[in-house]
């Protein structure tokens, strides 16, 4: 079947303003849109750049906006398009060339939250002892591969007055440590994220659910992440 | 630009990324990768990690040793595997230290599964030996060793694409890379060069491999005149996702899945009638395609079926939730409901640069050390794996030979000034990369890949012989002709990818070329490696490692010997 693209292009080296292009692909209905933007590269117009990597939702390198949603094109088949495709990169984050953007402050956002676990008591010479229910609290979470279609996706950080909220991808890796019974560092990250532009900046809009690749219950999870920032809180008594 | 720093690893996948850990509390470490963080290809490692641990049954290291040893078809370097299966337990704990999230058991310790060839008992029966996180076992600890690199603050050079190495007297020097979002070159120049850039399974049609295991380090170095050693050992994985070549993870046999072709039948009985689906990863290869040969594939197709429609839901979603969701989205089937079409897919790089046990790279049979230069994880050849790696032993060779790696570096940059480099390596690079982008051609890049993908499927892959062989040969000839001719179209800077693929393409015919001739001059069959012309093992005339060297005069072979310590080469069955 043929299927039509219409493209995202800029490239700042020569382009005053992005523009759209159109394509015609030949493609089989099993086939991934990335594969179609593949055969594009490869066969019509190799100045098309976007990054890809495992073409199977793990390496999360290929996050792009596709007919507005963000997602991944190596998840998406062709059989599932029955119009012209849109290709655009993902918002929020400035574009370096076509379809790939300066991921850079997403990474910067995500380093903020001391994304390693922090314990202080020492370990014994064997593993921590964790039960199996105690994992599957935050089993979800590890999913995540880090690919920002939930922050590209968000209303808060597209807007330019929040832009500084820290994102759910930040924020679902920061559960995943809060919520680990072997880290000892709660009080620390809770009062890292309480603020406007840390846990308090998500209002729960749901579009980070709605598009997540590996369909963590993101939203949910920043809740608790609000909800264990209360509580510690209300401990402290400084509610 | 020239930048300075003690220690470069290149790749930052788990080999690379562990060994920044080890050195970056006494050095300053840098971390070059063609790809942002966490994409590396370790991430798409799915099953776990083997260790002796005896969490869930009597497991011993010395099994685990025998285990190794013989999925090696005794070609592994036992002082080197020792090595390996006495320092697992302390690994694996270390990672859980750091705050890998593994499955637990009941009783709260690391989970472990079954695995291809894993034993108790020196191959009485399966046992579990796997630590593992579901079914992301990899993803997560490249997640993990990435939150330590950036506790450590080892600095990352992301999307920068090594051109060249440089010596200095013979030394490991330094890197020229070219940044691929401005197009520029700089050196990145150290007193020690890790080499930790995985395999190269891109070389062939089907693979389970991701797009930038392109393999242009083993080119690169090969190039500088340091030999490739085992290099026709090529793994093809039993179970890539049919038609796409995903890896459909060993854990699923490991959980209980069961291959089958048309008849039904569950045929691994036949061909490893103790551990059945559970046999090393050639035999199980050997045996789908032995099926489908014989007509028994499904719907006369070169696929058979990966039954998992007897482990239940709850099971599928909570150890296989990865695979499952692949299943569901690349094939539109449930595996809860339906067994699953695979078929083996290229996977793993047995052999590679030859190294020392703490990863110093090493220049011909008498194990001269290049110094300065450094190899760790798939693109090293220890050899812990031999003729045929055993599932789950990879993770494990990432850990154990990466640290040991970081150990010595940090040791040896302490007793060595920055060298100071008598030619610019910039400007050669510079002109060959210009060059490159103003040649006039008639041909292009994806057509050439395409066959050589081809060729190395038809004549390099699972079953081999001397006539396919010379014919793949003669067949990369043509295709290194054509690429003399090649025009790059893009000829922009900022992330010019068919740039990086025309330079990639010229390494991996190269590359595909050493494979091929290391497989033509082993006239027996041995793991991975089986010619249908020689089916037996000839331990007499081949119980040893081959070396390829480039030399003038074209490529040359050499052998060196195969350390044994403890387990004397006998029959392998399963």
């Amino acid at each position: 079947m043929l299927v039509k693209l219409k493209v995202f292009r800029f490239d700042p080296s020569k382009d005053k303003e992005p523009y759209y292009q159109a394509y015609e692909v030949e493609a089989a209905p099993m086939d991934r849109l990335l594969d179609c933007l593949n055969r594009i590269r490869w066969e019509q117009d190799s100045t098309l750049s976007f990054r890809w990597s495992c073409g199977h939702g793990v390496c999360g390198s290929d996050g792009m906006r596709i007919n507005g949603i963000c997602g991944l094109p190596c998840q998406k088949l062709v059989k599932d398009f029955k119009e012209e495709v849109l290709i655009e990169p993902l918002p929020v984050f400035e574009v370096v060339k076509d379809l790939i953007v300066n991921l850079e402050p997403f990474f910067v956002k995500y380093h903020s939250i001391r994304p390693y676990l922090i314990s202080k008591t020492p370990p014994p010479e064997e593993e921590r002892r964790q039960s199996p229910e105690e994992q599957h609290l935050f089993e979800e979470a590890i999913r995540c591969i880090l690919c920002a279609c939930c922050t590209a996706s968000c209303p808060v950080n597209q807007n330019k007055e929040t832009e500084k909220y820290v994102g759910p991808a930040a924020l679902v890796r920061a559960f995943r440590y809060l919520f680990d019974s072997r880290d000892e560092a709660s009080e620390e990250r809770t009062a890292l994220l309480d603020h406007k532009d840390g846990a308090w900046g998500c209002q729960t809009l749901w579009k980070c659910t709605e598009v997540c690749p590996k369909e963590i219950p993101v939203t949910k999870q920043i809740g608790q992440v609000k909800k264990r920032i209360y509580e510690a809180k209300k401990k402290g008594g400084l509610s | 630009m020239i930048y300075q720093h003690d220690i470069i690893i290149v790749g930052a996948g788990l080999a690379g990324l562990r060994a920044a850990v080890e050195c970056a509390d006494q050095s300053d470490v840098a971390v070059v990768s063609k790809v942002l963080p966490t994409r590396s290809h370790s991430g798409a490692a799915q099953g776990g990690i083997t260790a002796a641990l005896g969490n869930e049954e009597e497991d011993r290291w010395e099994w685990h040793f025998f285990d190794t040893v013989k999925g090696s078809d005794y070609l592994g370097d036992q002082d080197a595997i020792e090595i390996l299966v006495k320092d697992a337990s302390r690994a694996i704990y270390e990672l859980e230290h750091m705050g890998v999230p593994f499955s637990r058991t009941p009783e709260g310790k690391i989970s472990q599964r079954n695995f291809g060839g894993h034993t108790r008992d020196y191959g009485t029966k399966p046992v579990k030996r796997a630590c593992y996180a579901a079914d992301r076992t990899g993803r997560v600890v490249l997640d993990t060793l990435y939150d330590q690199c950036l506790r450590h603050r080892v600095k990352f050079y992301s999307e920068y694409y090594v051109l060249s190495l440089v010596f200095e007297k013979g030394r490991g020097a330094g890197v020229v890379v070219y940044d691929l979002a401005t197009g520029e070159l700089h050196l990145l120049q150290g007193k020690a060069i890790l080499l930790a850039t995985g395999g190269g399974g891109k070389i062939y049609k089907t693979t389970s491999n991701s797009n930038s295991t392109t393999g242009e380090m083993f080119s690169l170095v090969y190039q500088q005149g340091v030999p490739l050693e085992d290099m026709e050992f090529i793994q093809f994985h039993p179970t890539g996702l049919y038609p796409l070549g995903i890896l459909v993870s060993e854990a699923a046999r490991g959980e209980g899945g069961i291959l089958r072709n048309r008849l039904g039948e569950r045929f691994m009985e036949q061909y490893a009638p103790t551990v059945k689906d559970l046999a090393a990863r050639d035999v199980v290869s050997r045996a789908i395609l032995t099926e489908v040969r014989e007509g028994r594939g499904i719907a006369g197709k070169d696929y058979v079926h990966l039954d998992l429609t007897h482990l239940g839901e709850e099971k599928i979603s909570e150890r296989l939730w990865e695979i499952a969701s692949f299943v569901r989205i690349y094939l539109g089937l449930d595996p809860v409901y339906e067994p699953i079409p695979v078929q083996p897919t290229c996977h793993y790089v047995m052999g590679g640069i030859p190294t020392d046990r703490n990863g110093r790279v090493l220049a011909d049979e008498k194990g001269s050390i290049v110094p300065g230069l450094y190899a760790a994880g798939e693109c090293a050849c220890v050899s812990v794996h031999g003729a045929n790696r055993l599932g789950c032993n990879s993770l494990l060779d990432l850990l154990v030979f990466g640290r040991r790696s970081g150990m010595t570096m940090k040791e040896e940059v302490a007793q060595h000034h920055p060298p100071s480099l008598k030619t610019d390596p910039l400007k050669p690079a510079e002109d060959k990369l210009i060059q490159l982008l103003e040649q006039k051609g008639r041909e292009k890049i994806d057509p050439i890949r395409k066959r050589l993908q081809e060729v190395m499927m038809a004549y390099g892959s699972v079953f081999r012989n001397e006539e396919g062989l010379k014919k793949g040969i003669d067949e990369i000839w043509t295709l290194r002709n054509r690429y003399q001719g090649i025009e790059v179209m893009n000829k922009g800077r900022v992330f010019n990818f068919e740039l990086m693929e025309a330079i990639e393409l010229g390494h991996q015919l190269f590359l595909s070329e050493v494979i091929l001739f290391s497989a033509l001059h082993r006239r027996e069959s041995r793991g991975a490696h089986f010619r249908e012309d020689f089916p037996m093992r000839a331990d007499n005339t081949y119980l040893k490692h081959t070396l390829v060297f480039q030399t003038p005069k074209g490529l040359e072979v050499r052998y060196k010997p195969v350390t044994i310590t403890r387990f004397q080469p006998e029959a392998r069955v399963y």
